[in-house]
């Protein structure tokens, strides 16, 4: 059991680090999140574990503690129509746009990789030439990233959003396992981006995705990463939200979808 | 309301599914092998069977061919719900007319999101 004094600490370490809001009075998720990344890495107890946080609260294990509370279980499609209306609309108006260069996507904040491994299988199941991209995805969470990287999914996972046809076409069997083709993997290159960082090194991106990550960070952190999202936004670029999340001063452009552009690009396209 | 047959010889199974179903929004049937639940399906054909694979008398595979040659045959949309998780039967069970398969063990969000894919959402 962890004392009140350090949940409100985690919690403001989870904030410093990540501009992730972490309710201090939850105490069963946060001690149940804690215990097994503890015991991973290798304290006797949790308590241990937050000493060792105390003295030293910018090393490695902050960003354990980070991982720890920001988890969050996702499908495979999540909102199917989504995915339907990148690949048939979004993405082919972007590449006309462009004149035949690829569409550079970014899924920023992948998790375990689920979502930019959907629009990679529609992309290479697409009937004709389907439009040229380069696939990005980043995740805070290192272990977010080899497991995404690893593309190996339990009985439980892969039956989240995953049509059965699309499974037995892009899956192999892996013990107890199933793990994605490495034709698949191979279209999506990968990276640990804190979004809270500077994101200028990354380049621009056509399409950015960020869906579902915006509700679990503190309000200041929220428009904080929206600026940062839009400032990642090639002219004409869309960034595309989950269907609940908070959209800031972004223009819509097909809201029921998700799909927005930044403010300053809309002011320019009407001008 | 949109039905459902179950078709599983166990019990435990039959009931579990028939709660996450009727959580759907589903009216549930059940039948305990292929040929009861053949015997259901003359009488009246339901929009949705969710079908076993192993059972004594006739197998889910077995049911599902004569299913689809049956008049009307055609129109349930069937999702194998079966422990077998090898991927040449599951294509095997897709190419036979299956519209879906659910791995065993299963919960109410794997089976929510098979039939949010196959239009059948409440």
């Amino acid at each position: 059991m962890i004392e009140p004094t350090d949940r409100a600490f985690l919690a403001d370490l989870c904030l410093q680090r990540a501009g992730l809001q972490v309710d201090p009075e939850k105490a069963y998720l946060i001690d149940s999140r804690i215990a097994p990344v503890a015991r991973r890495e290798g304290f006797a107890s949790p308590r241990d574990f937050v000493d060792a946080l105390r003295a030293d609260p910018d090393g490695r294990m902050s960003w354990a503690l980070v991982e720890a509370l920001s988890q969050s279980e996702t499908d495979f499609f999540r909102d199917r129509r989504v995915f339907v209306h990148l690949v048939d609309e979004v993405l082919p108006a972007l590449a006309a746009a462009h004149g035949g260069q690829p569409v550079r996507v970014w899924s920023a904040a992948c998790g375990a990789g689920q979502e930019i491994y959907s629009l990679a299988m529609m992309l290479a199941d697409a009937p004709g030439t389907p439009t040229a991209t380069e696939l990005y995805a980043s995740d805070l969470s290192e272990r977010a990233l080899e497991k995404a990287q690893a593309g190996l999914y339990s009985q439980f996972e892969i039956q989240r959003g995953l049509p059965a046809r699309t499974l037995v076409r892009h899956f192999e069997k892996q013990g107890d396992s199933f793990v994605l083709s490495p034709r698949i993997r191979q279209m999506i290159r990968w990276r640990r981006v804190n979004l809270l960082d500077d994101l200028s090194r990354l380049g621009q991106f056509d399409l950015i995705l960020c869906r579902h990550l915006l509700p679990q960070l503190a309000p200041g952190a929220q428009a904080l990463v929206l600026a940062q999202l839009q400032r990642s936004l090639a002219p004409g670029g869309r960034l595309v939200l989950g269907l609940r999340d908070p959209t800031g001063d972004l223009v819509a452009v097909d809201p029921a979808f998700g799909v927005y552009a930044a403010p300053s690009e809309a002011a320019r396209s009407a001008a | 309301m949109k039905t459902c047959l179950v078709v599983d010889d166990s019990r435990v199974i039959r009931k579990v599914a028939r709660r996450i179903l009727e959580d759907l929004g589903f009216e549930v049937a059940e039948a305990s092998d292929g040929l009861e639940a053949m015997a259901w399906c003359s009488a009246v054909m339901p929009d949705m069977i969710l079908l076993d694979w192993r059972m004594p008398g006739m197998d889910g595979l077995e049911f599902l061919r004569r299913l689809r040659a049956e008049p009307g045959g055609e129109t349930p949309k069937v999702v194998f719900c079966s422990a077998e998780t090898d991927l040449d039967r599951i294509s095997e069970a897709l190419d036979t007319g299956a519209d879906e398969y659910i791995m065993k063990p299963f919960d109410g969000g794997i089976v929510a999101g098979k039939l949010d894919y196959l239009g059948l959402a409440a």
